[in-house]
């Protein structure tokens, strides 16, 4: 009875933060992505430290060209003699930062216009919401593939490619977010004190309308970093000699016959990444709406 | 019914409009055009201008987009830059390639992915369950590309069963390149499946169809099943559509003459009537499959039918 007791008062005591991440600790999946994607990142912030560039990472050694897997070279050298471990975890710095940077700029854009579109409503909103229909009409590969072909092969570029063709899906849900919390007293409350439009939204709408967003941006980055390899492997991407995954995935695919390592350990990495990403996502979204756990059986 | 569907119809002509906008400006600006492409590496400046004016390059982009829009509303998608031939035929000469490519990579997808929604809801919590899951969790992060790739090295290069490309092996062909695209929406379409059959499995409509004998099986194929498909057919029909518009990898990967290698190609020869034309296509057959979708949940579920006949009003 105490002990029941005392996990209620314990209970009351944490803030919906601390409820969330208590539940997101306990789920076993999304704790194993997290600890993957903190190696990762880590491995990304420090490539520098860990690696040096022009020596281990872009020089030729001609001599050691095209090794299988072998202790030395865990993933086999490619047909300029490079390692490929030390390319592919070097290659973490491109593709993590393309996945976030492209995200970001479709929650910047998305979160604005689906803010605004909620918000105000009426002709703003059918503008807005027309627009993104328009844009969300189009297969997003072959709008990233317009988009790269207007601003040229670059990391930004393809950053802004994948992140434009995600900004209708962050309009559709932060609008979707807002128009439940429209009608909510507290807004009332906030424009009788004489807060701005603008504060409400940035201040009073966003905030509670997060949880939905959240889930969506670890999500999307996992479809980020997918659709960005796949440019890089139709040779939209990253310049060569960069080790971004999908570059890598695209050389090797030059030499598919003989040396097939070449295309499956760089295939490995991204698959464990995304899965990283959706195990943290899905965790997340059940540790911020428990009702939707039950649903579904989990 | 009929209404909703004209309304929905004519929905469609000012998503054309924006998007053969927002490409036909696109391909303005982008860098080069189509005078870089096919003029011999010894041409002259005035052989330049020449071949310009002859593309009508020469013109304001306003001009060009209005002409453009004249000829759209006439149903005529324009002549390619490069390859001098009418849009609208080389796009349907390639349509049916893409069309067999996403059909079979959705009858890879539903015809696994849909038993194994089933057999994880109803089984849930256990082994088979969890690893059905990680199955999905797994189709869910693999690139496609990739997935092709590896069947390439080991079903096609080690085992020598499939072909690695092309499609002039008949149905053998098309194995490999179904099963690339089909992957991730097998996984998709696996998770929707078990989590409307999910909910369900638990209403009292089940209990009473069990209460009064009806074996499990029959309560599962005949009860749940049916009342669980307006999910899977909304996720079934969109991922078509994005197969329809998107398989611009597989294709590549295969060597697969379909819209998307078109309209890749297109673009890196700035051949911009080919491209808008190609995109406007697929978006129009986009959401005519999604408008069929949506008219299918009232054949699904005669409930909807009334519903959609209010929106008409």
């Amino acid at each position: 009875m105490k002990t029941v007791v005392a996990t209620e008062k314990v209970r009351k005591k944490r803030t919906r933060f601390g409820e969330v991440m208590h539940r997101l600790s306990k789920n076993k999946g999304a704790m194993a992505g997290l600890a993957i994607i903190a190696i990762l990142v880590l491995i990304a912030v420090f490539a520098d430290v860990l690696f040096d560039y022009e020596n281990q990472v872009i020089a030729m050694n001609i001599s050691d060209r095209l090794q299988g897997p072998s202790w030395e070279h865990p993933f086999g050298t490619d047909e300029k003699g490079r390692d490929m471990f030390i390319r592919i975890l070097y290659g973490s710095r491109y593709s993590l930062a393309i996945g976030a940077v492209a995200v970001l700029i479709a929650l910047a854009a998305g979160m604005v216009l689906g803010a605004v579109a909620g918000y105000y409503g009426g002709a703003i909103e059918e503008i807005i919401m027309r627009v993104t229909d328009i844009f969300a009409s189009v297969p997003y590969m072959l709008m990233a593939i317009v988009v790269i072909s207007v601003l040229g092969s670059s990391t930004l570029n393809l950053m802004i490619a994948v992140g434009v063709t995600s900004i209708p899906a962050f309009v559709r849900i932060t609008r979707a977010s807002v128009l439940t919390v429209r009608n909510q007293e507290y807004l009332e409350a906030a424009k009788a004190i004489g807060r701005t439009n603008k504060a409400i939204i940035l201040f009073h709408i966003l905030p509670n309308c997060l949880s939905p967003i959240i889930v969506q941006v670890t999500l999307r980055i996992a479809s980020a970093i997918i659709s960005a390899s796949g440019l890089s492997f139709l040779g939209l991407g990253v310049p060569k000699p960069s080790p971004e995954w999908g570059s890598l995935l695209s050389a090797g695919r030059g030499f598919i016959r003989d040396s097939g390592y070449l295309t499956l350990f760089p295939g490995l990495v991204i698959m464990i990444t995304v899965m990283a990403f959706n195990l943290l996502g899905d965790g997340l979204r059940d540790a911020l709406d428990p009702k939707l756990k039950e649903r579904k059986g989990g | 019914m009929y209404r909703y569907t004209l309304k929905r119809l004519l929905m469609i002509i000012p998503v054309i409009i924006g998007v053969s906008l927002i490409i036909f400006v696109a391909m303005d600006l982008a860098p080069g055009n189509a005078v870089d492409y096919l003029a011999p590496e010894d041409a002259t400046e005035e052989d330049l201008k020449l071949l310009e004016q002859q593309l009508g390059l020469d013109q304001p982009l306003l001009i060009r987009y209005v002409k453009y829009m004249g000829g759209l509303v006439q149903g005529d998608l324009g002549v390619s830059y490069i390859s001098n031939q009418d849009v609208m035929g080389t796009y349907m000469d390639r349509l049916p390639n893409t069309i067999a490519l996403a059909a079979a990579s959705i009858v890879v997808a539903v015809g696994l992915s849909i038993p194994l929604g089933i057999i994880s809801a109803v089984h849930n919590g256990s082994i088979r369950d969890n690893l059905a899951m990680v199955f999905a969790l797994l189709g869910l992060s693999m690139p496609n590309f990739w997935v092709g790739l590896l069947l390439i090295i080991y079903l096609s290069n080690g085992l020598g069963w499939f072909p690695s490309g092309g499609f002039n092996d008949g149905l053998l062909s098309l194995v490999l390149p179904a099963i690339t695209a089909g992957t991730g929406f097998m996984a998709v379409i696996t998770r929707t499946t078990r989590s409307s059959m999910l909910d369900v499995l638990n209403q009292d409509y089940l209990r009473t169809a069990r209460a009064k004998g009806v074996n499990e099986k029959t309560v599962v194929k005949k009860h749940a099943l049916k009342n669980a498909l307006i999910p899977i057919i909304t996720i079934s029909g969109t991922q078509l559509g994005a197969l329809l518009g998107g398989s611009v990898l597989t294709e590549t990967v295969f060597s697969w003459p379909g819209v998307g290698r078109l309209i890749i190609d297109s673009v890196n020869s700035r051949d911009t009537p080919m491209v808008t034309g190609s995109i406007i296509m697929t978006t129009i057959i986009i959401s005519l499959l999604l408008l069929a979708v949506d008219l299918l949940y009232a054949v699904v579920d005669p409930r909807l039918r009334s519903r959609y006949g209010a929106k008409g009003r």
